[in-house]
Protein backbone atom coordinates (compact mmCIF):
# COMPACT_ATOMS: atom_id res chain seq x y z
CA UNK A 1 0.00 0.00 0.00
CA UNK A 2 1.03 3.61 -0.47
CA UNK A 3 3.14 5.23 2.20
CA UNK A 4 0.98 6.84 4.85
CA UNK A 5 1.56 10.37 6.09
CA UNK A 6 2.09 11.09 9.81
CA UNK A 7 -1.27 12.89 9.83
CA UNK A 8 -3.07 9.79 8.53
CA UNK A 9 -1.32 7.64 11.13
CA UNK A 10 -2.26 10.09 13.86
CA UNK A 11 -5.91 9.64 12.88
CA UNK A 12 -5.52 5.86 13.07
CA UNK A 13 -3.94 6.19 16.52
CA UNK A 14 -6.79 8.33 17.84
CA UNK A 15 -8.46 5.07 18.92
CA UNK A 16 -5.60 4.17 21.29
CA UNK A 17 -6.56 5.05 24.86
CA UNK A 18 -5.02 4.88 28.31
CA UNK A 19 -6.09 1.40 29.54
CA UNK A 20 -6.56 2.70 33.08
CA UNK A 21 -8.42 5.90 32.12
CA UNK A 22 -10.12 4.88 28.87
CA UNK A 23 -11.70 8.29 28.23
CA UNK A 24 -8.26 9.69 27.38
CA UNK A 25 -6.49 8.98 24.11
CA UNK A 26 -2.71 8.87 24.17
CA UNK A 27 -2.80 12.20 22.38
CA UNK A 28 -5.07 13.78 25.04
CA UNK A 29 -2.66 12.46 27.66
CA UNK A 30 0.38 13.98 25.97
CA UNK A 31 2.06 10.56 25.85
CA UNK A 32 2.24 10.57 22.05
CA UNK A 33 5.33 12.61 21.26
CA UNK A 34 5.66 12.12 17.53
CA UNK A 35 5.13 10.00 14.44
CA UNK A 36 7.76 9.87 11.73
CA UNK A 37 7.76 8.09 8.42
CA UNK A 38 11.31 7.34 7.30
CA UNK A 39 12.42 7.63 3.69
CA UNK A 40 12.17 3.83 3.30
CA UNK A 41 8.62 3.86 4.68
CA UNK A 42 9.48 2.65 8.19
CA UNK A 43 7.15 4.12 10.81
CA UNK A 44 8.49 5.21 14.19
CA UNK A 45 6.08 6.27 16.94
CA UNK A 46 7.66 8.10 19.89
CA UNK A 47 5.96 7.98 23.30
CA UNK A 48 6.94 9.17 26.76
CA UNK A 49 5.99 7.51 30.06
CA UNK A 50 3.75 9.35 32.52
CA UNK A 51 5.19 7.77 35.68
CA UNK A 52 8.36 5.65 35.78
CA UNK A 53 6.47 2.68 37.14
CA UNK A 54 3.25 3.12 35.18
CA UNK A 55 2.11 -0.38 34.17
CA UNK A 56 -0.07 1.09 31.40
CA UNK A 57 2.92 1.99 29.26
CA UNK A 58 3.56 -1.53 28.01
CA UNK A 59 -0.10 -1.96 27.12
CA UNK A 60 -0.09 1.38 25.30
CA UNK A 61 3.00 0.36 23.36
CA UNK A 62 1.48 -2.92 22.19
CA UNK A 63 -1.87 -1.21 21.42
CA UNK A 64 -0.07 1.24 19.13
CA UNK A 65 1.69 -1.56 17.25
CA UNK A 66 -1.53 -3.60 16.97
CA UNK A 67 -3.73 -0.69 15.91
CA UNK A 68 -1.34 0.32 13.16
CA UNK A 69 -0.92 -3.31 12.07
CA UNK A 70 -4.69 -3.67 11.70
CA UNK A 71 -4.60 -0.64 9.40
CA UNK A 72 -1.81 -2.28 7.40
CA UNK A 73 1.20 -0.46 8.85
CA UNK A 74 4.23 -1.97 10.58
CA UNK A 75 5.59 0.39 13.20
CA UNK A 76 8.28 0.57 15.85
CA UNK A 77 7.63 2.31 19.16
CA UNK A 78 10.42 4.30 20.78
CA UNK A 79 10.29 5.53 24.38
CA UNK A 80 11.65 9.00 25.02
CA UNK A 81 12.39 10.08 28.60
CA UNK A 82 13.59 13.60 28.02
CA UNK A 83 12.02 16.07 28.48
CA UNK A 84 10.08 14.41 31.29
CA UNK A 85 6.32 14.21 30.87
CA UNK A 86 4.32 16.69 32.86
CA UNK A 87 0.58 16.97 33.38
CA UNK A 88 0.87 20.29 31.50
CA UNK A 89 1.28 18.10 28.38
CA UNK A 90 -2.33 16.97 28.79
CA UNK A 91 -4.66 18.69 26.31
CA UNK A 92 -7.48 20.96 27.45
CA UNK A 93 -9.90 18.56 25.77
CA UNK A 94 -8.36 15.74 27.82
CA UNK A 95 -8.88 17.69 31.04
CA UNK A 96 -12.54 18.26 30.18
CA UNK A 97 -13.00 14.56 29.46
CA UNK A 98 -11.44 13.69 32.81
CA UNK A 99 -13.80 15.96 34.71
CA UNK A 100 -16.82 14.50 32.91
CA UNK A 101 -15.52 11.03 33.82
CA UNK A 102 -15.49 12.00 37.53
CA UNK A 103 -11.76 12.58 37.94
CA UNK A 104 -10.62 16.08 38.89
CA UNK A 105 -8.06 17.15 36.27
CA UNK A 106 -4.59 18.36 37.23
CA UNK A 107 -4.03 22.07 37.75
CA UNK A 108 -1.19 23.73 35.86
CA UNK A 109 1.96 22.57 37.65
CA UNK A 110 2.90 26.08 38.76
CA UNK A 111 -0.48 26.30 40.51
CA UNK A 112 -0.43 22.76 41.88
CA UNK A 113 -2.01 23.32 45.25
CA UNK A 114 -5.00 21.61 46.77
CA UNK A 115 -7.02 24.84 46.62
CA UNK A 116 -7.01 24.65 42.82
CA UNK A 117 -8.93 21.37 42.79
CA UNK A 118 -12.70 21.44 42.32
CA UNK A 119 -15.15 18.63 42.98
CA UNK A 120 -16.04 17.04 39.61
CA UNK A 121 -19.62 16.50 40.87
CA UNK A 122 -20.67 19.80 42.48
CA UNK A 123 -17.74 22.06 41.52
CA UNK A 124 -17.06 23.04 45.12
CA UNK A 125 -13.54 24.36 45.53
CA UNK A 126 -12.51 23.08 48.97
CA UNK A 127 -11.99 19.31 48.81
CA UNK A 128 -9.71 17.54 51.27
CA UNK A 129 -6.91 15.05 50.51
CA UNK A 130 -7.60 11.54 51.84
CA UNK A 131 -4.42 9.91 50.50
CA UNK A 132 -1.55 11.05 48.28
CA UNK A 133 -2.12 7.99 46.10
CA UNK A 134 -5.37 6.72 44.59
CA UNK A 135 -6.18 3.73 42.43
CA UNK A 136 -3.09 4.47 40.31
CA UNK A 137 0.19 6.29 40.93
CA UNK A 138 -0.93 9.30 38.92
CA UNK A 139 -3.97 10.03 41.08
CA UNK A 140 -4.71 10.88 44.68
CA UNK A 141 -7.86 10.36 46.70
CA UNK A 142 -9.90 13.36 47.72
CA UNK A 143 -13.30 13.97 49.23
CA UNK A 144 -15.56 16.96 48.63
CA UNK A 145 -16.32 18.84 51.86
CA UNK A 146 -19.55 20.25 50.36
CA UNK A 147 -21.34 17.29 48.76
CA UNK A 148 -19.36 14.45 50.33
CA UNK A 149 -18.36 12.92 47.00
CA UNK A 150 -15.16 10.88 47.18
CA UNK A 151 -13.14 11.27 43.98
CA UNK A 152 -9.77 10.82 42.34
CA UNK A 153 -7.65 13.76 41.35
CA UNK A 154 -5.03 13.50 38.63
CA UNK A 155 -1.97 14.90 40.39
CA UNK A 156 -0.07 17.76 38.82
CA UNK A 157 3.51 16.73 38.26
CA UNK B 1 36.57 -7.00 48.34
CA UNK B 2 34.50 -5.81 45.44
CA UNK B 3 32.68 -8.46 43.47
CA UNK B 4 31.18 -6.08 40.92
CA UNK B 5 31.71 -7.25 37.38
CA UNK B 6 30.80 -3.85 35.91
CA UNK B 7 33.81 -2.03 34.52
CA UNK B 8 32.51 1.31 33.25
CA UNK B 9 32.54 3.55 36.36
CA UNK B 10 29.35 5.27 35.21
CA UNK B 11 27.58 1.91 35.00
CA UNK B 12 28.85 0.96 38.47
CA UNK B 13 27.34 4.15 39.86
CA UNK B 14 24.04 3.82 38.00
CA UNK B 15 23.69 0.23 39.26
CA UNK B 16 23.98 1.52 42.84
CA UNK B 17 21.01 3.80 42.29
CA UNK B 18 19.10 1.02 40.54
CA UNK B 19 19.80 -1.34 43.44
CA UNK B 20 18.57 1.20 46.01
CA UNK B 21 15.30 1.51 44.16
CA UNK B 22 14.65 -2.13 43.33
CA UNK B 23 15.39 -3.26 46.88
CA UNK B 24 13.16 -0.63 48.46
CA UNK B 25 10.47 -1.43 45.88
CA UNK B 26 10.65 -5.10 46.86
CA UNK B 27 10.54 -4.27 50.58
CA UNK B 28 7.46 -2.12 50.11
CA UNK B 29 5.89 -4.85 47.99
CA UNK B 30 6.27 -7.27 50.89
CA UNK B 31 4.05 -5.02 53.01
CA UNK B 32 1.12 -4.89 50.59
CA UNK B 33 -2.08 -6.11 52.31
CA UNK B 34 -0.68 -5.28 55.76
CA UNK B 35 -1.05 -1.51 55.87
CA UNK B 36 -3.32 -0.04 58.57
CA UNK B 37 -5.89 1.13 56.01
CA UNK B 38 -6.78 0.51 52.37
CA UNK B 39 -5.62 3.93 51.17
CA UNK B 40 -2.17 3.32 52.64
CA UNK B 41 -2.00 -0.11 51.06
CA UNK B 42 -2.58 1.53 47.67
CA UNK B 43 -0.04 4.23 48.44
CA UNK B 44 2.61 1.69 49.42
CA UNK B 45 1.99 -0.33 46.26
CA UNK B 46 2.19 2.78 44.09
CA UNK B 47 5.36 3.98 45.77
CA UNK B 48 6.89 0.54 45.20
CA UNK B 49 5.92 0.76 41.52
CA UNK B 50 7.64 4.13 41.19
CA UNK B 51 10.84 2.77 42.72
CA UNK B 52 10.84 -0.34 40.55
CA UNK B 53 10.06 1.73 37.45
CA UNK B 54 13.04 3.99 38.10
CA UNK B 55 15.24 0.95 38.72
CA UNK B 56 14.27 -0.46 35.33
CA UNK B 57 15.38 2.71 33.54
CA UNK B 58 18.61 2.84 35.54
CA UNK B 59 19.50 -0.81 34.87
CA UNK B 60 18.78 -0.32 31.18
CA UNK B 61 21.08 2.71 31.13
CA UNK B 62 23.77 0.77 33.03
CA UNK B 63 23.57 -2.02 30.47
CA UNK B 64 24.01 0.48 27.64
CA UNK B 65 26.96 2.19 29.34
CA UNK B 66 28.55 -1.17 30.01
CA UNK B 67 28.06 -2.36 26.43
CA UNK B 68 28.04 -6.08 27.26
CA UNK B 69 24.39 -6.67 26.49
CA UNK B 70 23.17 -7.06 30.08
CA UNK B 71 19.47 -6.23 30.43
CA UNK B 72 17.43 -4.87 33.33
CA UNK B 73 16.44 -8.43 34.24
CA UNK B 74 20.07 -9.59 34.32
CA UNK B 75 20.84 -6.91 36.89
CA UNK B 76 17.77 -7.49 39.04
CA UNK B 77 17.37 -11.24 38.85
CA UNK B 78 20.74 -12.81 38.17
CA UNK B 79 23.17 -11.14 40.52
CA UNK B 80 24.03 -12.48 43.93
CA UNK B 81 23.86 -10.67 47.25
CA UNK B 82 27.50 -9.56 47.16
CA UNK B 83 26.98 -8.03 43.72
CA UNK B 84 24.18 -5.74 44.93
CA UNK B 85 25.45 -2.30 45.90
CA UNK B 86 22.36 -0.73 47.47
CA UNK B 87 22.63 1.22 50.69
CA UNK B 88 21.89 -0.76 53.85
CA UNK B 89 18.95 1.49 54.78
CA UNK B 90 16.63 0.14 52.08
CA UNK B 91 17.23 -3.54 52.85
CA UNK B 92 16.20 -3.26 56.51
CA UNK B 93 13.18 -5.52 57.04
CA UNK B 94 9.68 -4.19 57.62
CA UNK B 95 8.77 -4.29 61.27
CA UNK B 96 5.87 -1.92 61.79
CA UNK B 97 4.21 0.95 59.93
CA UNK B 98 6.21 3.60 61.81
CA UNK B 99 9.43 1.88 60.79
CA UNK B 100 8.37 1.81 57.14
CA UNK B 101 7.47 5.50 57.15
CA UNK B 102 10.68 6.60 58.89
CA UNK B 103 12.76 4.50 56.48
CA UNK B 104 10.86 6.09 53.61
CA UNK B 105 11.37 9.59 55.01
CA UNK B 106 15.13 9.09 55.36
CA UNK B 107 15.35 7.73 51.82
CA UNK B 108 12.99 10.29 50.20
CA UNK B 109 14.83 13.19 51.84
CA UNK B 110 17.99 11.81 50.16
CA UNK B 111 16.45 11.09 46.77
CA UNK B 112 14.89 14.52 46.25
CA UNK B 113 18.21 16.45 46.24
CA UNK B 114 19.90 13.51 44.47
CA UNK B 115 17.48 13.59 41.52
CA UNK B 116 17.56 17.37 41.52
CA UNK B 117 21.35 17.26 41.10
CA UNK B 118 21.32 14.43 38.57
CA UNK B 119 18.76 16.19 36.40
CA UNK B 120 21.73 18.41 35.47
CA UNK B 121 23.90 15.42 34.53
CA UNK B 122 26.12 15.76 31.49
CA UNK B 123 24.57 12.46 30.33
CA UNK B 124 21.16 13.32 28.88
CA UNK B 125 19.60 9.89 29.57
CA UNK B 126 20.66 10.12 33.22
CA UNK B 127 19.27 13.66 33.33
CA UNK B 128 15.97 12.51 31.80
CA UNK B 129 15.54 9.66 34.30
CA UNK B 130 16.34 12.00 37.18
CA UNK B 131 13.97 14.76 36.04
CA UNK B 132 11.13 12.24 35.94
CA UNK B 133 12.05 10.58 39.23
CA UNK B 134 12.29 13.95 40.97
CA UNK B 135 8.61 14.62 40.36
CA UNK B 136 7.73 11.26 41.93
CA UNK B 137 10.17 11.56 44.85
CA UNK B 138 8.68 14.93 45.75
CA UNK B 139 5.31 13.24 46.27
CA UNK B 140 6.91 10.38 48.18
CA UNK B 141 8.58 12.83 50.54
CA UNK B 142 5.39 14.78 51.09
CA UNK B 143 3.62 11.60 52.11
CA UNK B 144 6.36 10.08 54.28
CA UNK B 145 7.02 13.39 56.05
CA UNK B 146 3.34 13.91 56.84
CA UNK B 147 3.02 10.36 58.17
CA UNK B 148 6.08 10.71 60.40
CA UNK B 149 4.57 13.91 61.82
CA UNK B 150 1.22 12.18 62.44
CA UNK B 151 2.85 9.23 64.12
CA UNK B 152 5.43 11.18 66.14
CA UNK B 153 2.93 13.79 67.26
CA UNK B 154 0.15 11.21 67.67
CA UNK B 155 -0.59 8.83 70.53
CA UNK B 156 1.95 7.70 73.12
CA UNK B 157 2.18 4.36 71.34
CA UNK B 158 2.68 5.81 67.83
CA UNK B 159 5.25 8.26 69.23
CA UNK B 160 7.14 5.45 70.96
CA UNK B 161 7.22 3.37 67.77
CA UNK B 162 8.26 6.30 65.57
CA UNK B 163 11.10 7.22 67.93
CA UNK B 164 12.18 3.59 68.06
CA UNK B 165 12.34 3.56 64.23
CA UNK B 166 14.34 6.81 64.12
CA UNK B 167 16.80 5.44 66.69
CA UNK B 168 17.10 2.07 64.95
CA UNK B 169 17.59 3.43 61.43
CA UNK B 170 19.82 6.40 62.20
CA UNK B 171 23.02 4.37 61.90
CA UNK B 172 22.22 3.59 58.24
CA UNK B 173 21.83 7.22 57.12
CA UNK B 174 25.49 8.25 57.06
CA UNK B 175 26.21 5.78 54.27
CA UNK B 176 23.95 7.77 51.92
CA UNK B 177 26.46 10.64 51.90
CA UNK B 178 29.67 8.65 52.07
CA UNK B 179 31.26 9.71 48.76
CA UNK B 180 34.06 7.46 47.52
CA UNK B 181 36.71 7.68 44.78
CA UNK B 182 34.19 6.53 42.17
CA UNK B 183 31.91 9.47 42.95
CA UNK B 184 34.85 11.89 42.89
CA UNK B 185 35.80 10.67 39.43
CA UNK B 186 32.25 10.90 38.06
CA UNK B 187 31.64 14.30 39.63
CA UNK B 188 34.79 15.63 37.95
CA UNK B 189 33.38 14.63 34.56
CA UNK B 190 29.99 16.25 35.23
CA UNK B 191 28.10 12.94 35.28
CA UNK B 192 26.96 13.32 38.90
CA UNK B 193 27.09 15.51 41.99
CA UNK B 194 28.91 13.97 44.98
CA UNK B 195 26.42 12.62 47.50
CA UNK B 196 28.42 14.26 50.30
CA UNK B 197 27.28 17.60 48.88
CA UNK B 198 23.62 16.61 49.41
CA UNK B 199 23.86 15.94 53.14
CA UNK B 200 23.07 19.46 54.34
CA UNK B 201 19.81 19.46 52.36
CA UNK B 202 18.95 16.07 53.85
CA UNK B 203 19.71 17.21 57.39
CA UNK B 204 17.58 20.33 56.94
CA UNK B 205 14.60 18.30 55.71
CA UNK B 206 14.89 15.57 58.33
CA UNK B 207 15.50 17.98 61.23
CA UNK B 208 12.39 19.98 60.33
CA UNK B 209 10.21 16.87 60.13
CA UNK B 210 11.55 15.38 63.37
CA UNK B 211 10.99 18.64 65.21
CA UNK B 212 7.41 18.97 63.98
CA UNK B 213 6.88 15.31 64.88
CA UNK B 214 8.19 15.92 68.43
CA UNK B 215 10.81 13.25 67.76
CA UNK B 216 14.39 13.44 68.98
CA UNK B 217 17.34 13.29 66.61
CA UNK B 218 19.70 10.58 67.92
CA UNK B 219 23.01 11.76 69.32
CA UNK B 220 24.79 8.45 68.87
CA UNK B 221 27.48 9.18 66.25
CA UNK B 222 27.91 5.50 65.26
CA UNK B 223 27.36 4.91 61.54
CA UNK B 224 27.68 1.73 59.56
CA UNK B 225 28.20 1.15 55.84
CA UNK B 226 29.55 -1.24 53.25
CA UNK B 227 26.51 -1.62 51.01
CA UNK B 228 28.16 0.22 48.12
CA UNK B 229 30.88 -2.46 48.14
CA UNK B 230 28.47 -5.38 48.41
CA UNK B 231 28.87 -5.88 52.17
CA UNK B 232 25.31 -6.23 53.41
CA UNK B 233 23.35 -6.89 56.57
CA UNK B 234 22.02 -10.43 56.96
CA UNK B 235 18.64 -9.31 55.62
CA UNK B 236 19.43 -8.82 51.93
CA UNK B 237 19.82 -12.50 51.03
CA UNK B 238 16.40 -13.25 52.51
CA UNK B 239 14.91 -10.50 50.36
CA UNK B 240 16.59 -11.71 47.17
CA UNK B 241 15.59 -15.35 47.56
CA UNK B 242 11.85 -14.90 46.87
CA UNK B 243 12.51 -12.04 44.44
CA UNK B 244 14.87 -14.06 42.24
CA UNK B 245 13.47 -17.53 42.78
CA UNK B 246 11.54 -17.76 39.52
CA UNK B 247 14.45 -16.73 37.28
CA UNK B 248 16.89 -18.88 39.23
CA UNK B 249 14.68 -21.97 38.96
CA UNK B 250 13.52 -21.41 35.39
CA UNK B 251 16.27 -19.40 33.68
CA UNK B 252 15.01 -17.18 30.88
CA UNK B 253 11.35 -17.67 31.77
CA UNK B 254 9.09 -14.98 30.28
CA UNK B 255 5.38 -14.18 30.55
Amino acid sequence: MATATPEQLRTVLSSVVDPEIPVLTIEDLGVLRGITVERDGDIVVTITPTYSGCPAMEVIESDIVETLAEAGHAATVVTQLEPAWTTDDMSDEGKQKLRAYGIAPPARTELAVVAEVRCPRCDDGSPRVVSEFGSTACKRLMVCTACGEPFDQFKAI
Amino acid sequence: MNTMTTTDPRATYVVRLGDDNVILGQRLGEYISRAPELEEDLAIANTALDHIGVARYLYTLAGELEGDGRTEDDFAMLRSEREFTNCLLVEQPNTDFAFIMVRQLFFDAYQVPLWEALSNSANHVMAGIAAKALKEATYHLRRSASWVVRLGDGTDESHRRAQRAVDGLWRFTGELFDSDALEDELAASGFITRSADLSSTWEGTVDDVLEEATLVRPEDPFQTGGGRNGMHTEHLGHLLAPMQWMQRSYPGLTW
